[in-house]
């Protein structure tokens, strides 16, 4: 094998794959903003005492993890004009965010409601006796426990998620990978082009890791003791 | 009229019955202690008290309104909204057996967030009456601490500092003593007696017959969801009439 290191060099410096790296930075963020609310809404339904509500999250979890992400992909993009008779065609890169969106909600959907799950039930009783209504005490008491669990394992699927946005090659929507595809099948430099597509997707992993300790750590934050107070106390 | 009426109340968790037709009067100012064997039902009492459980018959007034319930124009019971249920929960203070302090806040943060957030008293004045509660109940020294970082006493005295700051005209004590280590129970009961003292109604389930005894006005004897005996600390501990009560006096004396 040769390695044609020109070849690389000039695909690793060019910039054409900067507008593609936004663009999956950008699909990354807004799946997984869909992801996170679909997941709140899921995770209440799971836990709601309505039994129909609960058989709407068992329904849409069990869908949404047992049917290929590529396959709903295609679907939103190719089949769904189809199905309704060109009602509904939506460019690639709106198809291809929901598609991932509404699968990754059904994770995220099972990582809240454990977040929520976490969370001592006598913390919410004590919230309800002094006063607090349902909302007041999901949001003010029972939420800010649920993040400590809730944050970390999102950071991971945001990163597993940088990662699935290549699938959006399957629809053309120019990302990362689909740009290499583009550039390998006319320079036939497969290697060399892969390897570049590999150093971007680790550079944004990278960046998204250095994100995710950060708000990690100030979630993790402990107590901001009051200096004064400790000062009288051990003085 | 009294502060707390109960009114034949029942209460069933599926097919097991638990309360079963009780009846209780509370007077402003009054401290009653509940006791009963372990199922008879007292935590079950004192939950439909706020309507933290609903109830199937019956019905509970606190100072004359119903909680949980409106009457329907043909005389039946209807659940209220919830935003309605928790105002009048706000002025039912409840302290638990296992303190439930909010584990994300400081002791003061626990102290103001109802206040704050439910009452809307402005910021600046509920931190203000929070570090005077801490202070009642020896704890202002504590206020920048987790509960995580309390010992179990001083946890339980800020959840009553916590109930205190709502301002209740009731309170209700399910065990308050009961998940302590034995030398830090008497700093908890101190801080109820001084409640007790300062005239605030209490219904109080506990195993401290000390307590019972020095502070109640008078005792309940539950026994498989009913009242079976009540009356002043002083006659039913010298004399008690039901043959339950004398079985439960005896264990626990
Ligand atoms: N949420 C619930 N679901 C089903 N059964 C329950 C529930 N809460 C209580 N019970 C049952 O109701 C009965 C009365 O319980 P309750 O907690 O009121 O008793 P208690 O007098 O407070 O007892 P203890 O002294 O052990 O605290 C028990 O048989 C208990 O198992
Ligand atoms: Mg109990």
């Amino acid at each position: 094998m040769v390695f044609d290191s020109s070849a690389f060099f000039e695909t690793l410096f060019s910039s054409t794959f900067i507008v593609p790296a936004l663009t999956t930075l950008g699909i990354t963020f807004v799946a997984m903003a869909l992801a996170i609310i679909l997941g709140f809404g899921g995770a209440l339904a799971a836990l709601s005492r309505h039994r129909a509500l609960r058989w709407l999250a068992q329904g849409y979890l069990g869908f949404f993890r047992g049917v290929p992400v590529l396959v709903q992909i295609v679907f939103w993009y190719n089949a769904l004009p189809v199905l309704t008779d060109n009602a509904i065609n939506l460019p690639a890169l709106i198809a291809g965010t929901i598609a991932l969106g509404l699968n990754e909600g059904a994770y995220m959907t099972e990582i809240i409601r454990s977040g929520l799950i976490s969370v001592d039930p006598g913390q919410r009783e004590a919230a309800r006796a002094l006063g607090m209504t349902k909302a007041k005490a999901m949001r003010r008491i029972v939420m800010p426990q649920a993040l400590k669990v809730i944050i970390p394992p999102t950071g991971n699927q945001f990163i597993a998620m940088l990662k699935t946005t290549s699938l959006l090659f399957a629809i053309a929507v120019p990302e990362i990978f689909s740009t290499g595809t583009n550039i390998y099948s006319q320079n036939f430099k497969y290697f060399e082009v892969l390897f570049v597509v590999s150093i971007w997707y680790l550079a944004l992993t990278a960046l998204l890791t250095a994100l995710q300790k950060m708000i990690e750590r100030r979630f993790a934050a402990r107590p901001r003791r009051n200096t004064a107070i400790l000062a009288q106390e051990h003085g | 009229m009294a502060l707390v009426e109960i009114k034949n109340v029942h209460k069933r968790f599926g097919d097991l019955e638990v309360l079963k037709g009780v009846s209780l009067n509370v007077e402003a100012g009054e401290v009653v202690v509940l006791l009963g064997a372990s199922g008879s039902g007292k935590t079950t009492l004192l939950r439909c008290i706020n309507h933290l459980e609903t109830i199937h018959d019956g019905e509970i007034k606190v100072a004359g309104e119903l909680v949980g319930y409106t009457r329907d124009k043909d005389g039946k019971l209807r659940e209220e909204k919830d935003a309605v249920t928790s105002a009048k929960r706000a002025r039912i203070g409840m302290v638990f057996q296992r303190f439930n302090l909010f584990a994300h806040l400081t002791a003061l943060e626990n102290v103001t967030e109802a206040p704050v957030q439910v009452l809307r008293v402005p910021p600046a004045e509920a931190r203000k009456r929070a570090l005077d509660l801490l202070a009642s109940v020896g704890l202002k020294d504590k206020a920048d601490h987790y509960p995580h970082e309390l010992s179990g006493g001083q946890q339980q005295r800020v959840a009553i500092a916590r109930a205190l700051a709502m301002e209740p005209r009731l309170m209700l004590f399910d065990e308050p003593t009961s998940a302590l280590d034995p030398e830090l129970v008497g700093e908890v009961l101190e801080t109820m007696r001084r409640l007790a003292a300062s005239g605030m109604t209490m219904i109080v389930v506990t195993h401290e017959m000390s307590f019972a005894r020095d502070v109640a006005d008078r005792v309940v004897m539950m026994a498989d969801g009913q009242v079976i005996e009540e009356g002043p600390p002083a006659q039913l501990f010298s004399a008690p009439s039901h043959p339950r009560t004398k079985a439960f006096l005896a264990r626990i004396l």
